[in-house]
Order: structure tokens, then sequence, then C-alpha cells
């Protein structure tokens, strides 16, 4: 059963980056593209990571937590030369280093969920991020 | 934003191109946490290898340097990914060494100091309290803030780069008072005899704790720590709870009491750790039957008195046939340890001291651990068992004697180690 767009939409607490529409990957667990990702294939790698085996290409990512390192600050832009950056990051805390490595490479980047996105967003949804409007909406649920 | 009248110049491009985009970056950076201005920083840190940047950064620094850009702070470089000794040692691939080579040429070019440590706090440069300076690598900014009461946000590759250029970062995060003080205490109940042990306390508060704002508060600690136990505990935190920034009371500077630490505020929590808490850590390490081959001191790099202790331990013994005994520390610290003797007495022990890198980011480390069979890693540090996970190490954290052990036997004589069996 699909619920109306307005019932599956929460606001974010800063953003910055385009306006971007693409298929969410829903995550439990926090995310580094150091310690957890294949840099060369874009597959999430980390044994045991609640992602294990997406490939983060094109999605838009819901993700719990930053971790980790500085390195993201250029592991954004490679993966954005090498055409496997995802669309968005959509945090709940996140770090000054997704923070700069995300505006470095121009990916859109939110932090702060007005509600638990949980509850209303599942992987394979298409969802859209709205920086200007602060604001991530379900566009079409997941069949 | 407020900007002053030299920024704005730097804004129109009339300091050259480079400038305009490194403030047009730090603009973007500070809008979306609310800075209000920016604020001069004295020193520069920045991560920049061919490891981490890959051919997207490389192509990134070689345009930057092209348009004749100079960093107007003196730069220092974190550890990188080649200790051109060893390559051929380490099987590492012709043309990203040459990628990095290249790269140390285009750095220096834009005048930034070749350092490569993650030490720099040890050996380079000792910023005062309310000294601001803009350095990358985690381990080198929770150090910075807590135990200098310097203040630094992690500035990324990019971002610390765009600081050396403009000599100045966005004020947010850890250059205001408000997010310095503590959030939660820990009680620190447990012995900490080993660095070890003080890289198992950063897993428990940072993993525990995953947020960059949250400033643990370590209260009643039975001895007071050194620079490596501090540097072992800072890394750990910030590698395990991406934290920025901790009080020691009694200890750091910004914590002369409890009180002093929270500013005036309540602790949200409050957390004890015990000799027991970190036994469980050690426990929480399985070899799952394969051998205990290799052994890794690293992450951050060795001070002297590291190297100094590991070579008495070394002293005479030999590092298991088959086995591999790592140590990464920096140019400095090697060239002394060599002066010292140290040196030759981990090497004339079977031990291989890299300078200049770190382990977790050696260039080609998963292929070294593949070509190599390695499957367990062995470490007394904390952060390294948990970034190197990436590479598919299944990674073990033992006390240091236990890790030394280990290397020269390939038994695992800890406590944890006995009832694993």
């Amino acid at each position: 059963m699909k619920r109306s767009g307005d019932a599956r939409a929460f606001r974010v607490r800063r953003a910055f980056g385009q306006a971007v529409e693409g298929e969410a990957v829903v995550s439990t667990e926090g995310f580094s593209p150091r310690y957890d990702l294949d840099r060369w294939s874009g597959v999430i790698s980390r044994p045991g990571h609640a992602m294990e085996g997406v490939n983060i290409k094109d999605k838009i990512l819901v993700v719990p937590s930053a971790k980790g390192g500085v390195a993201a600050g250029w592991a954004f832009y490679d993966l954005k030369y090498k055409g496997i950056a995802p669309k968005a990051f959509v945090f709940g805390v996140t770090n000054p280093v997704m923070v700069q490595g995300a505006i470095f490479a121009g990916i859109t980047i939110t932090e702060g969920w007005s509600r638990d996105p949980y509850r209303l967003v599942r992987s394979g949804d298409i969802v859209r991020v709205d920086p200007r409007r602060r604001t991530v909406e379900v566009v079409r649920a997941r069949d | 934003m407020r900007l002053t009248a030299e920024e704005k110049r730097m804004l129109r491009g009339e300091m050259g191109e480079a400038v305009k985009q490194a403030l047009e970056l730090q603009i973007e950076v500070g809008r979306f946490f609310g800075a209000r201005r920016l604020v001069p920083v004295t020193n520069v840190h920045m991560m920049g290898d061919i490891e981490v940047m890959g051919d997207g950064g490389k192509s990134f620094i070689e345009r930057v340097a092209s348009l004749n850009a100079r960093c107007m702070r003196d730069t220092t470089t974190n550890a990188r990914c080649v200790d051109f000794g060893y390559v051929r040692e380490l099987d590492q691939d012709p043309d990203e060494v040459e990628k990095e080579k290249k790269l140390i040429a285009c750095l220096r070019q834009m005048n930034v100091i070749t350092a490569d440590t993650c030490i720099n706090y040890q050996t380079l440069y000792q910023p005062h309290l309310g000294e601001r300076v803009a350095w990358g690598d985690t381990g080198t900014v929770i150090y910075a803030n807590s135990v200098f009461g310097a203040r630094s946000n992690f500035e990324a590759g990019p971002a610390a780069l765009a600081a050396a250029l403009t000599g100045r970062v966005p004020e947010y995060g850890f250059h205001l008072d408000q997010h310095r003080r503590g959030t939660f205490q820990v009680n620190l109940r447990a012995d900490l005899e080993d660095l070890a042990d003080w890289g198992a306390v950063g897993k428990l508060v940072g993993e525990s704790h995953q947020d960059y704002f949250a400033v643990p508060v370590f209260n009643a600690v039975k001895k007071t720590p050194g620079a490596d136990e501090l540097k072992h505990l800072g890394a750990s935190l910030a590698s395990y709870g991406s934290m920025g920034m901790f009080h020691m009371v009694g200890v750091t500077p910004e914590a002369p009491s409890l009180r002093a630490a929270f500013g005036g505020g309540r602790p949200r929590e409050v957390m004890t750790i015990t000799n027991r808490d970190l036994e469980r850590v050690y426990a929480s390490y399985d070899s799952r039957g394969d051998p205990l081959d290799l052994v890794v001191f690293s992450g951050p790099q060795q001070s002297l008195f590291e190297m100094k202790r590991l070579a008495g331990l070394l002293d005479g013994a030999k590092v298991k046939q088959g086995s591999r005994l790592f140590v990464t520390t920096s140019n400095g610290v090697r060239s002394a340890a060599k002066r010292l003797g140290y040196l030759d007495r981990i090497e004339q022990a079977g031990g291989i001291v890299l300078e200049g890198v770190c382990f977790y980011i050696l260039q080609n480390i998963a292929q070294i651990r593949a070509r190599n069979g390695w499957s367990n890693l062995v470490t007394n540090s904390a952060k390294l068992a948990n970034i190197i996970r990436a590479h598919k190490f299944n990674t073990i954290l033992r006390r240091t004697r236990d890790c030394v052990h280990i290397a020269l036997t390939g038994e695992d004589r800890s406590t944890a180690g006995r009832r694993g069996r």
C-alpha cells in the first residue's frame, strides 16, 4: 500500500548541494569511505557492515553517523572522478570531513533528521533530497 | 558570513585563482556549519598521498600547482603510502609509486613541507593553549585540541590545503568554546598499564558514542598518562567515535577540575571502565584458527620512546620463521633510532621498520595481504585494529609484550588468547 508523499517526508537541519533524486540505501550503521568501502568498485566491502555488498553508485545514502578518518576528504572526489559516487548523503550526525569532502566533490549532503527515517524510507525507495528546502521525501515507494 | 576586506579581495581573485577557489570551498563549509566568520591559523597539517587521493585528487593537485599556488602557512604532510626504500620488498605497483613521486614534487612546489608523519604533535610542532591550527589526520586533531588545548577541526586533505592557501579556516566546531565543553563522563577504574589498554578505552568510549561533537571527560585516572598513552587513546577515540576532543581531569589544560571540564554543565551520562571491561575487549578478538604470523606496530607512527622499548623487547631474539613484524615511524624518529642503535636491534631481530608511512594506507595493502596469505593482523594499536579491516584483515588487539611474544613464537600467551584456545 502506498502512502502519500507528505506522510513520507522529513526535514534536515543543514544541507548543501543540488536537489537530487535517486534510489535510497538505508543503513543502520555509520559509514566511512575508508573503513567500509572498496573505492575501486563502489561496493561496501567491510565484512559484517549493515550495507555489505551494496554498490553506492548513484544511490542516496541514508546513514546515521560518520565514522573515522580525514581521508574521506579526498575519497569522495576520487569516487566522482571514477564515476562511482553516490548522489547524496543524508546523515543523522556527520563530521566536518564528510562535509568538506562532499562539498569539494560537489555531492549533495545533509545532516539532522526531523523524523526517524527508518520508519519512512526503505532501501529501494526513490527519494528526492532538496537542500534548498531542507527536505527529503519518498517520491516513489519500492514495489 | 562576515568577510574581511582581505577575504573579499581573495574572493575577487586578486590573490590568484587557487586562493579564490580555496576560500569558496571554506565559505561553503562554514555556511553548512553556521560559521559567522573565518579565523586565522598558524600551522597546517594535511593528508595527501596517492592512495587516499587517487587519480582524481592527483589531477586536482596538479591543477592547483599549475596555478602557482603557494601555501602561506607552514604546512606539513601526514604519513603517506610509499616508503621508497621498500617498494620492491613490498611489491608495490610501480605506476602508483611514480605517481606518488610526482605528487610529492607538486606539493613541494606549492611550499608544502613533505614531512610525512602522523605524529607531528610529538616530533614537529606543539601548538599552545588557544592557538588555532588546521590539521588533518584525526589523531593529530584530537591531540591538538585535548592535550595542547589548541583549536582545530578535522581538516580533510582539500580543506587543509585550502587553509594553507588562505591562512584561515571557518570558525565552527572546536574553534568555539561551546563545543569544547565535556558532554559525558568516563570514570577510569582500569589499571591501564599498556598502550593497547589506552586504545581499548578509546574503542569502548568511541564505539558507543559515534559523534564528532561528543566530548568525553575522563575522570579518576589512576596514573598520569604520558604522550604515547594519550596518543593511543586519542587516535582510538577519533577512529571508533569520530571524536575530535576529550578532557582528562588534572591532565589536560582545559580540565583543571571536573566542573571546569564540563564548563558548568552536567554530564549527559556517566560511564565507568574497569579492568574487566578491558579484558572483554581483548577477548572479543578471535584468530579463527589461522596462524598469527603478522604483527604490526603502526597507526600512529612510533615515537622514539616506543622504538626504544620495542628494541628492548626484541633484543637478541628472532621473529619466528615465516612470520613478519612491521614497524612504521617518521623519518626523524627512524634516523634518531638508527643513531641510538634501536633500529639495528629491531632489524637484527627480523623486524622491518618503514618510514614516512602508516601501515593501513600502504599502497596496494589489500594485494600485499593476499600475496602473503595473511589473514590475522596482531597489533597493540586499537586504531589500526579498526581501520585496516576494510582491507579484509582479521585484526587482533593485544598488549605490546603479547604482540612481541606472538611475533617471536606465533603463540598468543595473553589471558584472552589462552581462553580462546
